[in-house]
């Protein structure tokens, strides 16, 4: 099992059309994820190929879902238009959206999840975020569900769920745990923007309750309250043994990390409240990123 | 991105909000003009204020010996005197560091008679992810201070981004400070002016500290902010190319400046173990390793998800024009960017820059037997890092000899 997506999920790609979309449309094709469309106003009942397949492209998120039967999106449309397009895969009834997009203005955001607010049918996930892999049965993987700009081969499948906030941290612990031959349910991005659609919780709480899901590494960073929010529910609730590492604590205060949301500011958001917050709820602290994988695996 | 006061004030008062009369001058000549004319409209006293990004400037000292990065004034003849030590001068505050900033425009206007001071921001609240309007009695203070001895004495008021700022969440806020009659009312248009300054200008923050009761010399009590200040969202920067205008260089490390030509996310350090790594996460983690064994890093770089030869080589000449660097970490991580190509890139960069810092490369990911081949016969003095940890010990005990 996994959670939010499995290797049979269908989905589409808003921007497909853009070098970056295209270029990791492609990817997940090749990965064997079930891409059925493709969204680009203006450009429908064109084609999208690759591979030998041929992805129909359509001008809304609407008609692609009505033809295609796709319940998930990764959109990859530029910054301006993204909250926009994000709106649109809610408006049409989609289960997940991924924004994968870097760049989106706060205050779009902010208006995005107020008017998400109370919808129970569409997850948002990022944006900012390398998205969602659930690793498949094939070679490397091969045959899972990719929504986003992670590397496929990377994963194994099995049983550990891995959130993160950063790309590259999150594929540094999923190569760790592949490395000893321990495979991963889902691996989740949730994004280093302040305002995302889904929380390290969110996806805790989903973890918890996956029965295939028998150890979680969570990975935060320095900026907002996220992690402790987390780690408060984790040590209430939690029935899975939970490792974790964060990210920053040699950053300066008040300058922002890459990550529009790493900062610390105030004095809140730091690395060492984090810390000390993971400790209280019983989560096994990775003293450095090496050690994300093993820190878990020895609580197991 | 921030901006000075003296542009904050600007934008401010755009969106109807009052502040102080006066000018930000370049020259003594302007300062001069400026305080005349402050003067002439019967105000008693001025202030001549330094424009440097840093906070801390009143109690602040000029290098050249000069008390005050803030001074005030009760003639033009004042004001021309604290323009003349501060224009072209380099101002040491708390927050500047020892090296100072340099002070390129100065703020003169008129010194308020003031009665009583308030704290008001507006910011986004991560935890609901709404816009927070917060104000305080305890103005013209340490805010964080406050938060923390005294949260009582912090109101706080969410606006609904869909609707926007309503009067109601004004007079919550007019009361909850112990405003009444008129005063109450221009707190009201005031709040709702510094919100909508915030939202118009996709503001990170706005803060007035102090924002305060004066009295005019027509004896009647005004609110006006006599200091602000405001950061902007970066990302939303391209909707406002007059605010955009408002960037000044001079604020700006001149190594970030470079990077950012190269689309390198750069800030940096006072440590000595300069660090290139791709992911800002990745990028974070790979500081904190190499102060956990024992160094400092020298900077943060997020080379981006797709470096380029170009880039690495950019980011090379960047990280070798810090004096404090003695060696040089590279952790990259290829998840979908072929290593091989980094690797040949970075023998590329060692050559050019003509390196002769240790070097400690950790590759991981896609086609990394290759790119660990070309490292390796490329003849360069590049030390392999197996793992993160492996690499940051490495580089560590390089440096340490």
């Amino acid at each position: 099992m996994s959670i939010l997506v499995k290797p049979n999920t269908k989905v589409l790609v808003q921007g497909i059309t853009g070098s970056f979309g295209a270029r990791h449309a492609q990817l997940s094709i090749d990965y064997g994820t079930q891409i059925v469309a493709g969204v680009t106003p203006g450009k429908g009942g064109q084609f999208f190929e690759h591979g030998g397949k041929k992805v129909p492209i359509f001008d809304t998120v609407a008609e692609a879902m009505k033809q295609t039967g796709a319940t998930a999106s990764a959109v990859f449309v530029p910054p301006p238009f993204a909250a926009d397009a994000i709106l649109e895969g809610a408006d049409a009834g989609l289960d997940l959206v991924v924004a994968i997009t870097e760049g989106i203005p706060v205050r779009d955001m902010i208006r995005v999840k107020r008017a998400m607010q109370g919808n129970t049918k569409t997850r948002l996930i990022g944006p900012n975020c390398p998205g969602i892999v659930t690793p498949g049965e094939g070679k490397d993987s091969h045959g899972g569900c990719r929504i986003g700009i992670a590397p496929g081969y990377i994963h194994k499948k099995g049983n550990i769920g891995v959130v993160s906030r950063s790309g590259t941290l999150t594929y540094e612990a999923v190569w760790q745990l592949t490395s000893r031959g321990v495979g991963q349910s889902t691996c989740v991005g949730i994004g280093g923007d302040p305002v995302n659609g889904t929380s390290h919780l969110d996806v805790i709480k989903l973890f918890n309750d996956d029965p295939e899901t028998t150890g979680i590494i969570m990975i935060g960073e320095i900026g907002g309250s996220a992690e402790e929010e987390a780690a408060e529910w984790i040590k209430a609730n939690c029935k899975k043994p939970v490792a974790g590492f964060i990210a920053g604590s040699t950053a300066p205060p008040g300058r922002r990390m890459g990550h529009a949301g790493a900062i610390v500011s105030g004095g809140k958001g730091t690395a060492a409240a984090k810390i000390a917050a993971f400790k209280d709820a019983g989560i096994g602290i990775a003293v450095t990123p090496s050690e994300m994988a093993d820190t878990l695996l020895k609580m197991m | 991105m921030n901006i000075h006061e003296y542009q904050a004030k600007q934008l401010l008062a755009q969106y109807g909000v009052a502040v102080p009369a006066g000018a930000a001058c370049k020259t003594v000549a302007e300062a001069k003009d400026a305080a005349e004319k402050i003067f002439a409209a019967g105000h008693k006293l001025a202030v001549v204020k330094s424009q440097i990004h840093a906070g801390g400037r009143g109690k602040g000292t000029f290098k050249h010996g000069f008390q005050g990065g803030v001074k005030l004034a009760k003639t033009a003849a004042d004001c021309v005197t604290s323009a003349e030590n501060m224009l072209g001068k380099t101002l040491v505050t708390k927050q500047t560091g020892a090296e100072g900033r340099v002070v390129g425009t100065i703020l003169v206007a008129a010194a308020e008679d003031i009665k009583k001071e308030f704290y008001l921001a507006v910011l986004l609240d991560r935890a609901v992810s709404k816009p927070l309007i917060m104000a305080s009695t305890e103005g013209g203070v340490d805010i964080e201070e406050v938060a923390e001895k005294h949260p009582e004495k912090i109101v706080k008021e969410h606006i609904d981004p869909l609707i926007g700022f309503k009067d109601f969440n004004g007079w919550k806020i007019a009361s909850a400070l112990g405003l009444s009659g008129d005063l109450a009312k221009q707190a009201v248009k005031l709040v709702g002016a510094v919100y909508k300054t915030w939202w118009e200008c996709d503001a990170a923050m706005v803060e007035i500290n102090p924002l305060c009761i004066c009295v005019g010399p027509d004896g009647k009590e005004k609110l006006i902010a006599v200091d602000a200040k405001i950061g902007l969202d970066d990302n939303a920067l391209y909707r406002h190319p007059d605010i955009q205008a408002m960037r000044d260089l001079a604020e700006e490390a001149p190594l970030e400046i470079e990077a950012s030509k190269y689309a390198l996310n750069y800030i940096k350090l006072d440590g000595s173990i300069a660090c290139l790594v791709n992911g800002a996460g990745l990028a974070m983690a790979t500081m904190d390793i190499v102060q956990h064994f024992g160094a400092m890093p020298a900077n943060f770089l997020d080379v981006g998800g797709g470096a380029s030869k170009e880039q690495v080589t950019a980011a090379f000449k960047i990280i070798l024009s810090d004096p404090n660097v003695k060696g040089i970490l590279v952790n990259i991580f290829g998840g979908i960017m072929d290593c091989n190509v980094i690797a040949t890139g970075i023998v590329a960069a060692v050559k050019e820059t003509g390196l002769k810092l240790p070097l400690v490369v950790r590759l991981e990911g896609n086609n990394v037997v290759a790119g660990k081949k070309t490292l390796a016969e490329s003849g360069v003095a590049i030390i392999n890092g197996d793992t993160m940890s492996d690499a940051a010990q490495k580089i560590v005990k390089a440096v340490g000899k």
